[in-house]
């Protein structure tokens, strides 16, 4: 970790403006394009925390929503804890862990995880719950054993909800992401709050600006997805 | 920072220092000894700091977001416009926007209560629109054949209707403002989650101690809000659910 006089110092000695860094003025472009290279690390950590974060959250929600589908009386219990997980802020659960888990990416991804589930859990149970009773029966009807008609009929239909669901656990843990510096988790989250400090702007609003854009680049890649992993969406006229 | 002392077999003791914290006054990890933290008197102060910056981010959030949301669904219109502002609301780093408002606004009670309300205007905007919209349109042409005003058709038809849904937005918008108010220390307002920011003034038992409750405040708030949901419930559609 740098402290802001460092970080002046440091900039006088390239082409940035140093009267923009001394004003500590709200953004000057001179020092981002200098300084681009320190994003590189901490955005690559940040992209980690996430897709670690959604991808076992996902695995571990599935997994639940497949066995509350099957064992309908599981569905309440499973709602019911995931949402304990979901309201405890994200910022407490780092610190609940660290007596277990210590500082580190860990712990980060251990809470971030905890909070997507509740999200990922009812977009699954949702989607399944609204594929109509009479395609089901179709199904049966075609000779479709119980384990077929969940993976070839279930799922694919649910796939829009199932994907709406990861849209909003994926964009919100971008976001919430930047607390893991606080555990020492790395990610955009140390470029803001630097040497325990709020107070270089240019750096706040461009660490801030790269977790925006890193949630709207990431959102864009599940609609994409979505679009082409449901071709027959494109042929119902809307 | 210092190495982590505490272990996985350490659980327990540390775990048994925090609740003694929360409990009991003790001298802080700097200043010679002589200063005192914790205890129930500074847990409370702490708590209904947090609480009070929250019902006012949450009450600033309400007075913002339900009345356009409540015209919008009405008359159905601006769909995109209400599903657009609750997508980019999520992606708001919290961290970048009290940073972003401590640096640039400046600190104090009013600014922050202005930055935590940003969270809370997506969910109750996106839900609250939703929500009226999605209500049958039969029961809004019979209120009409009844001869309600409009206003009347909201206000007795529509948000009664719309409960369920509005509600889940404003619980959502509560724990996004409950959450952010821990880190509203950075920001000059001191919330529990001044335990856990200023570990070289309360220690490891102040971190955890603020952890933990900061996690019980937050499963209260939304205990409390699943209560008032039950209540602002018509009894009808309680049996209907149900």
């Amino acid at each position: 970790m740098t402290s802001g006089i460092a970080l002046a110092q440091v900039v006088l000695h390239n082409r940035s403006n140093p009267d923009c860094i001394q004003r500590n003025d709200i953004f000057c472009p001179g020092w981002a394009i200098d300084n681009i290279d320190r994003y590189v690390d901490p955005t690559v950590q940040h992209v980690v925390l996430v897709l670690a974060s959604v991808g076992i959250g996902f695995a571990i929600a599935f997994t639940l929503a497949l066995l509350a589908h099957r064992y309908r009386p599981l569905s309440t219990p499973f709602l019911a804890a995931t949402g304990v997980l979901y309201t405890i802020p994200s910022i407490a659960f780092f610190f609940l862990l660290l007596p277990i888990t210590g500082r580190g990416r860990t712990t980060a991804i251990i809470a971030l995880t905890a909070f997507t589930l509740q999200i990922i859990y009812r977009n699954i149970m949702t989607g399944l719950n609204n594929v109509p009773p009479d395609i089901r029966d179709a199904g049966s009807g075609m000779g479709l054993t119980q384990r077929q008609l969940l993976w070839r009929v279930e799922l694919p239909l649910a796939l829009p909800e199932i994907i709406a669901g990861l849209r909003v656990a994926t964009v919100s843990t971008v976001a919430i992401a930047t607390l893991a510096v606080f555990v020492n988790g790395g990610g955009l989250g140390t470029e803001i709050y630097t040497a325990g400090r709020l107070t270089f702007k240019t750096g706040i609003i461009l660490a801030g600006g790269l977790a925006i854009a890193m949630a709207l680049v990431f959102d864009f890649a599940l609609v994409t997805f979505q679009r082409y992993a449901t071709p027959w969406q494109r042929a119902v006229p809307t | 920072m210092t190495a982590d002392p505490a272990l996985p077999l350490s659980f327990l003791g540390l775990f048994g220092d925090a609740v003694n914290f929360i409990f009991n006054q003790q001298p802080a990890e700097t200043g010679g000894g002589l200063a005192q933290v914790g205890g129930p008197h500074q847990v409370l102060d702490l708590a209904s700091e947090q609480l009070k910056v929250t019902a006012l981010a949450l009450a600033l959030s309400l007075a913002i977001a339900m009345p356009p949301a409540l015209w919008l669904g009405h008359r159905g219109k601006g769909e995109r416009l209400a599903i657009a502002v609750g997508n980019a609301g999520r992606a708001i780093p919290e961290l970048a926007l009290i940073a972003i408002m401590a640096a640039v606004i400046g600190v104090g009670l009013g600014n922050l209560t202005i930055a935590l309300s940003v969270l809370g205007i997506p969910p109750i905007l996106t839900n609250t629109y939703v929500g009226v919209s999605q209500v049958d349109r039969g029961a809004v042409d019979a209120a009409r054949g009844m001869g309600m005003t409009e206003p009347e058709i909201v206000r007795k038809v529509e948000v009664p209707l719309a409960v369920p849904t509005i509600m889940s937005g404003v619980r959502t918008a509560t724990i996004n403002i409950v959450a952010t108010a821990t880190i509203a220390p950075l920001a000059g307002i001191l919330t529990l989650g001044d335990f856990i920011i200023a570990r070289n003034v309360y220690g490891d038992a102040g971190v955890l101690a603020g952890a933990i409750l900061v996690a019980l405040l937050a499963l209260s708030l939304e205990l409390i809000l699943a209560g008032v949901q039950y209540l602002l419930t018509s009894p009808g559609l309680r049996a209907r659910r149900a």
